[in-house]
């Protein structure tokens, strides 16, 4: 990526990345724009190289903030109405470590209210368009971000991955997206979804960019007692040597020309030398069904806390306090946030949990087991990260199953805990960009962003 | 499982929305269709399997009790309110 220096100031970066946000404003990607607080904070980063200071190892360079992250710049509203006029007085640690290195944020960008979808359709702002074809979606939940990075505005953006929100749009846009290992990033001061799963992660162009961010953001945070200690500089580059593709995966649900991509990279993989090993994993036919139980009922639970009184959208025509939490509730939830409260609600009353919220919780370790067994036979597995290329506006945001079929193939890597990296595999022959993820056992997620080159 | 009218109403008050008429309808339809998707898990056999809900790789994390700088204060907070009186928010009446 371009960083600041005497020849290139911070100034003119973030100049550029503005300009091209403007450029591109019908793609609706920004909530946010900070014109002002970017280039005030380009100066003065410009003023310090100019003295010959010392400049962090992200000076200058631009780049944007997916809207569910607190920051003191700009309202932080995670595409929700119920979040309306909110502006944070704290600072998400990943964005503050962002940003003691010389970051500058261009702007926030939009995402399905609360990270619950699959395309972005589902924001209070309206949905962000496809970087490769306006008709289609950005896919989600961080669409914004994937395409303000495919638009080359920024060089770098943040996400968040509870099923894929970061991986599927980056597959969409033909950009890197990275979901760490669970804890690897700080969650402090991120707006919450579902605990046991949410990560931090990012959208670069190259992996050595992600390398980069991975290097500043990760570590241990005492204000997020689930980070796990800092790992992610030590994690050894071990020597690969064979790579599991999933057979479950390899059927007519997916697209024909994801499933020829994966060949085309077994392919390359293969003339460099690396054995590549069927797996059968037939416990992840069951990941999307424990998922959408286990993520709702930790939904309902964390957006209980939106209830017009603290912060944020009150509605106006309530009469006493039971109506004000009912009316908030209803006007400033989207569809998809009232569906995952009430399933979570559903699957965790009496009469229901064992057969719903429990059993999801068995499978999950069922899972944990199957990827661990896994990465005894194979060092990473490569899979296709969603069934199909980016779909039209539209096309499945009235049909709520159709929608989370998106995630099948993403959201055990969440269930486990596991890293995944989502990789640009070329295009469709209509031109819309393919991804796959490479997925490696927890803590390899140095390991995983370097063998990543080996795909290119 | 059908998810009948009276579900969707329980589910609304447990949630704390006040839905209209139209969106019980349209909840209806959605949940009963979701509740059918995840039923499918009736099919795995998970006997004598533990359940697992966290992959923190760690039990408890302890911390000295005292109390730590916080990086919000308390006119920050109450500034977040859409009616403060004398440093307390307020709301509509309860009873």
């Amino acid at each position: 990526m371009k960083i600041a220096n005497k020849k290139v100031t911070a100034e003119r970066l973030v100049r550029d990345a503005l300009e091209k946000a403007r450029h591109f404003s019908d793609y609706h990607i920004f909530t946010f724009l900070d014109e002002e607080g970017a280039l005030a904070r380009a100066r003065e980063i410009d003023a310090r190289i100019a003295k010959g200071e010392k400049v962090g190892r992200l000076a200058g360079v631009p780049y944007a903030l997916k809207d569910n992250f607190l920051s003191e710049r700009g309202e932080t509203t995670a595409s929700a109405h119920i979040l309306e006029g909110f502006t944070s007085p704290v600072t998400a640690t990943s964005v503050a470590k962002l940003e003691a290195e010389g970051a500058i944020m261009i702007g926030r960008t939009n995402l399905d209210a609360f990270a619950h979808g699959s395309s972005t359709e589902n924001s209070y702002f309206g949905p962000t368009l496809n970087a490769f074809d306006k008709t289609r979606v950005a896919g989600g939940s961080s669409g914004g971000s994937a395409v303000a990075v495919a638009l080359d505005i920024v060089e770098f953006a943040t996400g968040t991955d509870t099923g894929g929100s970061i991986r599927q749009p980056a597959s969409f846009n033909g950009v890197y997206g990275f979901k760490p290992t669970y804890g690897c990033i700080s969650r402090y001061g991120v707006v919450a979804m579902a605990s046991s799963t949410d990560c931090v992660g990012f959208f670069t162009k190259t992996p050595e960019d992600m390398d980069l961010l991975m290097s500043i953001a990760s570590g241990k945070d005492p204000k997020d007692m689930t980070t796990l200690d800092d790992y992610y500089d030590d994690s050894k580059i071990e020597k690969v040597k064979k790579i599991g593709i999933i057979t479950e995966f390899d059927n007519e649900s997916v697209d024909v020309e994801i499933r020829e991509a994966l060949k085309k990279k077994c392919e390359l993989l293969k003339s460099k030398g690396y054995e590549i090993v069927e797996l059968s994993m037939p416990a992840l036919k069951y990941a999307l069904a424990a998922y959408y139980i286990t993520v709702p009922a930790e939904v309902a639970s964390n957006l209980s806390r939106y209830d017009g009184v603290r912060y944020g959208f009150r509605s106006k025509d309530a009469n006493d306090l039971d109506s004000l939490y009912g009316k908030t509730r209803d006007e400033g939830f989207m569809s998809e946030n009232k569906r995952r409260i009430m399933i979570g609600n559903f699957v965790l009353s009496s009469g229901f949990y064992d057969a719903y919220f429990l059993k999801a919780a068995k499978a999950r370790t069922l899972i944990i087991e199957e990827y661990a067994k896994a990465f005894e036979q194979v060092d990473f597995i490569l899979t296709p990260v969603s069934p199909n290329p980016a779909f039209k506006l539209g096309e499945k945001v009235d049909d709520p199953i159709a929608m989370y079929l998106e995630d099948m193939m993403s959201v055990s890597l969440n269930l486990a805990g596991v890293p995944g990296l989502a990789i640009p595999a070329g295009k469709t022959k209509a031109g819309l960009p393919i991804g796959l993820q490479l997925v490696g056992p927890r803590r390899s997620d140095k390991s995983l962003i370097e063998f990543s080159k080996e795909l290119i | 499982m059908d998810i009948k009218r009276e579900d969707i109403l329980h589910l609304a008050d447990l949630s704390n929305f006040s839905l209209s008429e139209a969106e019980v309808e349209t909840l209806s339809k959605d949940l009963s269709e979701i509740v059918k998707y995840i039923s499918q898990l009736d099919e795995l056999d998970v006997e004598g399997v533990e359940p697992t809900y966290q992959v923190f790789e760690m039990e408890n994390v302890w911390r000295e009790d005292i109390v730590l700088e916080q990086d919000a204060s308390r006119e920050e907070l109450l500034s977040l309110s859409r009616e403060v009186v004398d440093n307390q928010i307020k709301v509509p009446r309860v009873l």
